[in-house]
């Protein structure tokens, strides 16, 4: 957690500068979905995400220096710099892709999961979605054919309330939650504190157990915050979609502050140890820009528009 | 080499990808149903088991999204749609993701898919059954277009898609099931790209598509009776475009018409006559010629689908205008006894 919120925050100082020329979706507060989820899943099983994907690609393992550069629109980006941050992958981890068109990742992911069960593997795929995902038709489709075929997939739906910034109000009937909605789809499905890492994580070893059992798919609704702009490095408390009190009221449940106290009153973590770890990340980060900057600028427009490759 | 129907070659371009190929899945909704998908699948259920010519819920934007995650992850699997309108429910997993995923990805990841969708013509299928929108998807960097014309073509372009390794769309056309022809037995493939030579001429070049090169080649045939030798181009891929075919033919001719059974504003005839008339190296001896449908929506009334619908007719008309011929009277009357809106003499319907 500590890691992406440093990584964001180094992404959000940067930014001004002009060098990442492309949209960023920062996730700034929920560290915890991301930390949780990926510390539940093995290293082989697969992910894909949409247009806030930084946490999910670096809690799943995804190249600091390779996503930095990415967003530099580097030739050494993880999309050789024809993605930018809403497109980001690291294969070598199994986070299989990211991209920004709401809930078109989640069909696909399960595909990965039908492949799976059609080849015998045993891999179980997370699609991380927005709650807004749940809102296309697409992601009931996804789900129905996933419950049909009981598929090894795992629906990780991060709730931070707002769609860029229409409210759940707006959208949602107030009298339905979210994951319930799963339910009606024969998927078992439950509801989470999304700031809360260790009950993200207890609950993501149980669904993927569930999952992997060969009992179908599982559907995870966890409740965070956004604290920054939809779009941007900044915040946008101030523009009227949202009330400042709201965001502070989300901000005394910062999963990272109230964790590394939570470690440190335990006495599995100390004041120190915090300061240490964020310095060693720091220089982590500030390598990982200075490799972007270093790397050059793509060449060959109009390559890879088809695969040549069996 | 045997004598099949052009649905029967389809059947077969498939029998012989899935006997190459173990990761190859045909899916679709109705993909198993006793007819057979119009007879494209019959039989290979049979052959190849319920796990690989599997049926799926009427949900063409998901299924897409699931083959194609599929074809990322070891399978090469067949979406098929019984009418390309169906298909249009699925344009943000076919051309935004489908398309897209090799080139933003930088080469790291494959998709070798099939978009395989069927053409409608006639017979009541009206407005939503037969839309000929196969140039949305020739618009797109990233997706390979073919719609073969003769069973030949209809098995070899299908196993070639097949085994391609990138998202391919399919569009066969429903008039053409019927029509039979010389099929190579066993396992080969046709090239996506290179257009096909279906008749050498000299004095004007048309092109056509799909259904629309049979109506190109009964044309050329009347021409001929008045001394014209029209040469007939079958574009059966309109991504990759053959430029370099189409160049060398209206070369030789200096005449072209362009034939497609869709509408003529930004489709595929347009894009035809561009390739030509930007060419330094090619000149018209006359203004360029497009045969296409009325710009309105596809009527289901037979006595309106009459009127609607291009046929050979239209193509020996633009081409008698090209040689200052003029049109008897009467020559695009429709002729009592005829029944335009059905493929053949035979056919009683429904599709």
């Amino acid at each position: 957690m500590l890691r992406i919120r440093l990584v964001e925050e180094a992404i959000a100082d940067a930014y001004p500068r002009q060098e990442m020329r492309c949209p960023v979706h920062l996730s700034i507060g929920q560290e915890a979905v991301a930390a949780g989820t990926a510390a539940a899943l093995a290293r082989a099983d697969l992910a894909m995400s949409g247009h806030r994907s930084h946490a999910h690609y670096l809690a799943k393992g995804g190249d600091l220096r390779a996503m930095i550069a990415e967003l530099m629109g580097r030739q050494d980006g993880c999309c050789r710099g024809r993605g930018g941050s809403m497109h980001l992958i690291d294969r070598s981890v199994g986070f299989m892709g990211a991209v920004p068109i709401v809930g078109s990742t989640i069909p696909i992911a399960v595909g990965l999961a039908f492949a799976e069960k059609l080849r015998g593997q045993t891999r179980v795929t997370a699609a991380f979605l927005g709650e807004a995902a749940t809102e296309e038709g697409v992601f009931h489709e996804s789900a129905n054919f996933a419950s049909l075929h009981r598929l090894p997939v795992l629906f990780v739906c991060e709730n931070n309330l707002y769609s860029v910034y229409s409210p759940m109000a707006v959208r949602q009937p107030a009298h339905r939650e979210v994951f319930e909605v799963a339910s009606a789809h024969g998927i078992p499905a439950c509801q989470v504190d999304g700031n809360d890492p260790e009950a993200v994580f207890n609950q993501v070893v149980a669904a993927r157990r569930h999952v992997r059992s060969g009992q179908g798919p599982f559907f995870l609704e966890l409740k965070t915050y956004r604290w920054r702009e939809h779009c941007g490095p900044g915040f946008d408390n101030h523009i009227g979609y949202r009330k400042e009190a709201e965001f502070l009221d989300w901000k005394k449940r910062d999963p990272l502050e109230n964790y590394s106290r939570k470690l440190i009153s335990a006495g599995l973590l100390t004041e120190e140890g915090v300061h240490e770890l964020s310095e060693k990340i720091s220089a982590e980060i500030a390598e990982a820009m200075a490799f972007g900057r270093k790397s050059p600028f793509p060449r060959g427009l109009a390559d890879f528009v088809y695969s040549i490759q069996p | 080499m045997s004598e099949l129907s052009y649905a029967e070659a389809i059947r077969d371009g498939f029998r012989e990808a899935m006997r190459q190929d173990q990761s190859v899945l045909l899916i679709g909704l109705g993909i198993p149903d006793p007819k057979g998908f119009f007879g494209t699948t019959s039989g290979l259920r049979e052959e190849f088991g319920g796990d690989r010519v599997m049926d799926m819920p009427c949900s063409e934007n998901g299924m897409t999204g699931v083959v194609l995650g599929a074809s990322l992850n070891g399978i090469r699997p067949v979406l098929n749609h019984q009418r390309l309108d169906f298909a249009l429910l699925a344009m943000d997993q076919m051309c935004t993701q489908a398309a897209n995923w090799s080139y933003m990805f930088g080469g790291q990841v494959h998709a070798p898919v099939v978009f395989r969708m069927i053409l409608g013509r006639g017979w009541g299928q009206g407005p939503q059954h037969s839309q000929a929108l196969h140039s949305w998807f020739a618009h797109v960097p990233g997706l390979k277009v073919v719609l073969p014309s003769c069973p030949q073509d209809a098995k070899g372009l299908m196993i070639s898609a097949i085994e391609d390794p990138n998202p391919i769309v399919y569009i066969d056309h429903r008039w053409l099931h019927h029509v039979r022809g010389p099929v190579p037995s066993g396992h080969y493939r046709t090239e996506i790209g290179p257009l096909r030579v279906a008749l050498l001429g000299k004095d004007v070049t048309i092109v056509a598509i799909s259904y629309m090169v049979l109506e190109a080649l009964e044309a050329a045939e009347r021409l001929a009776a008045q001394g014209i030798e029209a040469e007939v181009l079958d574009l059966r891929c309109l991504r990759p475009l053959d430029r370099e075919g189409l160049l060398r033919s209206v070369r030789k001719t200096g005449r072209l018409v362009a034939v497609d059974q869709a509408w003529a504003c930004a489709g595929m005839s347009a894009e035809i006559l561009a390739c030509v008339v930007e060419d330094p190296q090619t000149c018209l001896k006359n203004p360029p010629r497009r045969v296409t449908l009325p710009d309105c929506p596809t009527p289901t009334s037979p006595a309106l689908a009459a009127e609607f619908y291009p046929r050979a007719d239209h193509i020996v008309e633009a081409v008698l205008e090209m040689f200052g011929r003029s049109r008897e009277p009467g020559e695009l009357a429709l002729q009592p006894g005829i029944e335009y809106d059905k493929p053949n003499p035979a056919f009683t319907g429904p599709f």
